[in-house]
């Protein structure tokens, strides 16, 4: 079943001239047509100004767009009526740790989504403590913002989006800031959300992330390059180059140490190393 | 240090001060501010005193987290201290060139010193027992019935939050301009005060810089979180005034009695 339906997206912003007249500037996104299948977990990668970005801020209706649609769950996101249940199915987890925690304490600021949903304050207390254990954050709900590691904080901004019962998040390069142990953490939670059949869209740069996912969708220019499973995306050198991307560190071992084609994960190359 | 002051000022606890409706703490601090003016004499002070250490043994915040909060404002008591001491008229006591301290001088620069201490504990007791959020609440309550008249009381407490959260967060943005300014050999340290403050120009420009895209990241969270302003929003712990305030009322009143009283020994 379809969950986001994405018809012929254009994006384009628009600047103002010396004269203080709006000329069209550049076209984040050229055309792209897409589905993301409900339950599924699906990767956007691209290089830099591929506008990977931009179509995450399409999922929710952050950005409207300027031709062409995106239908979440049936509604229209371009339609300001509906725009607070496209909000509501659709949460979004940022890239900058510190830039998206409202409140000065951990619980507070989870609280912050249902609050403004109109949640009754008890059913609040048991969404905000429920998101917090799924995080692994609970022992810290007392705790302020600021005394956190990145990575923390990262699980706070998921718990936020959690606590607000969407369909689907859209991480938006959540692992970008952190160091190794918190992006391990992050990745984790994505996985059991995705496990407990949350519609996850996960747009990264880093391919060993993007192998994890179901479905990788490659963006070059504001256009879709190609979308296909990580097996066969990353047993496509030549793919992988057109896009300016790079193979996963697993992948890269694989052919430099001469080992067989067929495995394709990083966990079947793990054992077969261990067996060999 | 900054950090001690604005978040540390929390002391998380379960006491009986703790549990107080936010309402009930500001309007007591309130009217505990405006009893300091009230009182004209030391038994006013003694009495008030003897309620405010009460009020903190309830509040089992240690007075080592009480007292951390005079340090800072230390030099503005001392200040004021030795400003009454020289400059009120009366019976000298001491005198020496153009410095005369006066018995009147001597009481009323106590007086005055002692009027400060109690404000800065009577207020940090209400921070130090109040989660930020309660206490914007807490505002946002008490100002609401304003709005009628067209005052922001939800925008100026989700203002107080969030000025509170980003303090930490700008403040590690300054330490890091600060070393990136000097790696490039930036010179703090160094000229007269006029100089010092100019040379404060490239650190205030990229953090003002900072800030605002600071402001548009979390405006794009806020909304992605379906943030629509204060209509139709609720909140995870609702204040309500309970018994316990009703008691606090009741003994505020009570004291207020027993300071106009006290003016009169």
């Amino acid at each position: 079943m379809k969950f986001i339906e994405v018809k012929d997206l254009k994006i384009e912003f628009t600047k103002i001239d010396e004269s203080g007249r709006e000329v069209p500037g550049k076209v984040a996104l050229d055309g792209i047509s897409l589905d993301i299948e409900k339950g599924s977990f699906v990767a956007i990668v691209g290089m830099n100004g591929s506008g990977k970005s931009t179509l995450a801020k399409c999922f929710n209706g952050l950005l409207a767009p300027s031709s062409g649609r995106v239908i979440v769950d049936g509604f229209d996101t371009a339609e300001e009526a509906h725009i607070w249940d496209v909000r509501s199915r659709v949460g979004m987890v940022f890239q900058n740790p510190d830039n998206q925690i409202v409140s000065s304490i951990v619980e507070d600021d989870v609280a912050f989504g249902p609050e403004n949903l109109g949640v009754e304050p008890k059913e609040i207390r048991r969404r905000v403590d429920e998101a917090l254990k799924r995080v692994g954050m609970y022992e810290l709900k007392d705790k302020g913002a600021h005394m956190l590691s990145g990575g923390q904080k990262q699980r706070i901004a998921i718990a936020g989006a959690i606590a607000m019962r969407p369909e689907c998040i859209v991480f938006d390069e959540p692992t970008a800031m952190l160091d190794p142990k918190g992006r391990a953490s992050v990745m984790s939670i994505i996985r059991d959300l995705n496990a407990e059949s949350i519609t996850c869209v996960l747009i990264t740069h880093f391919m060993s992330e993007a192998e994890q996912a179901d479905r990788v969708i490659v963006l070059k220019k504001g256009k879709v390059l190609c979308d296909r499973t990580p097996e066969e995306l990353f047993s496509d050198r030549e793919m992988i180059e057109k896009a300016g991307l790079e193979m996963p560190p697993a992948i890269e071992i694989r052919d430099k140490a001469g080992l067989p084609e067929r495995l394709t994960t990083a966990e079947d190359i793990a054992d077969y190393v261990a067996n060999h | 240090m900054i950090r001690d002051i604005t978040l540390g000022q929390y002391y998380p606890g379960d006491s009986w001060v703790h549990r107080l409706d936010a309402r009930t703490k500001i309007i007591a601090t309130l009217l505990y501010l405006i009893e300091l003016f009230v009182v004209n004499n030391f038994y006013g002070f003694l009495i008030t005193a003897v309620a405010l250490f009460a009020v903190i043994a309830i509040s089992k915040v240690p007075l080592k987290f009480i007292f951390r909060g005079l340090t800072a404002v230390f030099l503005i008591i001392a200040f004021t201290f030795v400003l009454n001491l020289f400059m009120v008229d009366g019976r000298v006591l001491w005198h020496w060139k153009f410095l005369t301290i006066t018995y009147e001088g001597l009481l009323r620069a106590f007086f005055m010193a002692v009027r400060l201490v109690l404000i800065i504990i009577g207020s940090s007791i209400m921070t130090l027992t109040t989660k930020p959020v309660e206490l914007t609440d807490g505002l946002e309550k008490l100002l609401s019935p304003f709005s009628k008249i067209g005052l922001p009381s939800h925008e100026i407490a989700l203002m107080m939050t969030i000025a509170l959260r980003f303090i930490p967060t700008l403040m590690e943005e300054t330490d890091k301009i600060i070393k990136a300014q000097q790696a490039r050999g930036a010179d703090f340290e160094s000229g007269n005060l006029f100089q010092r403050a100019k040379s404060l120009i490239p650190i205030l420009v990229p953090l003002f810089v900072s800030s605002f895209r600071i402001a548009q990241d979390l405006a794009l969270a806020m909304e992605a979180r379906c943030y629509h302003g204060g209509p139709g929003r609720t909140r995870m712990n609702e204040i309500r005034f309970e018994r316990a305030d009703a008691v606090a009322a009741v003994l505020m009143v009570l004291f207020l009695g027993v300071i106009i009283a006290s003016r009169f020994i």
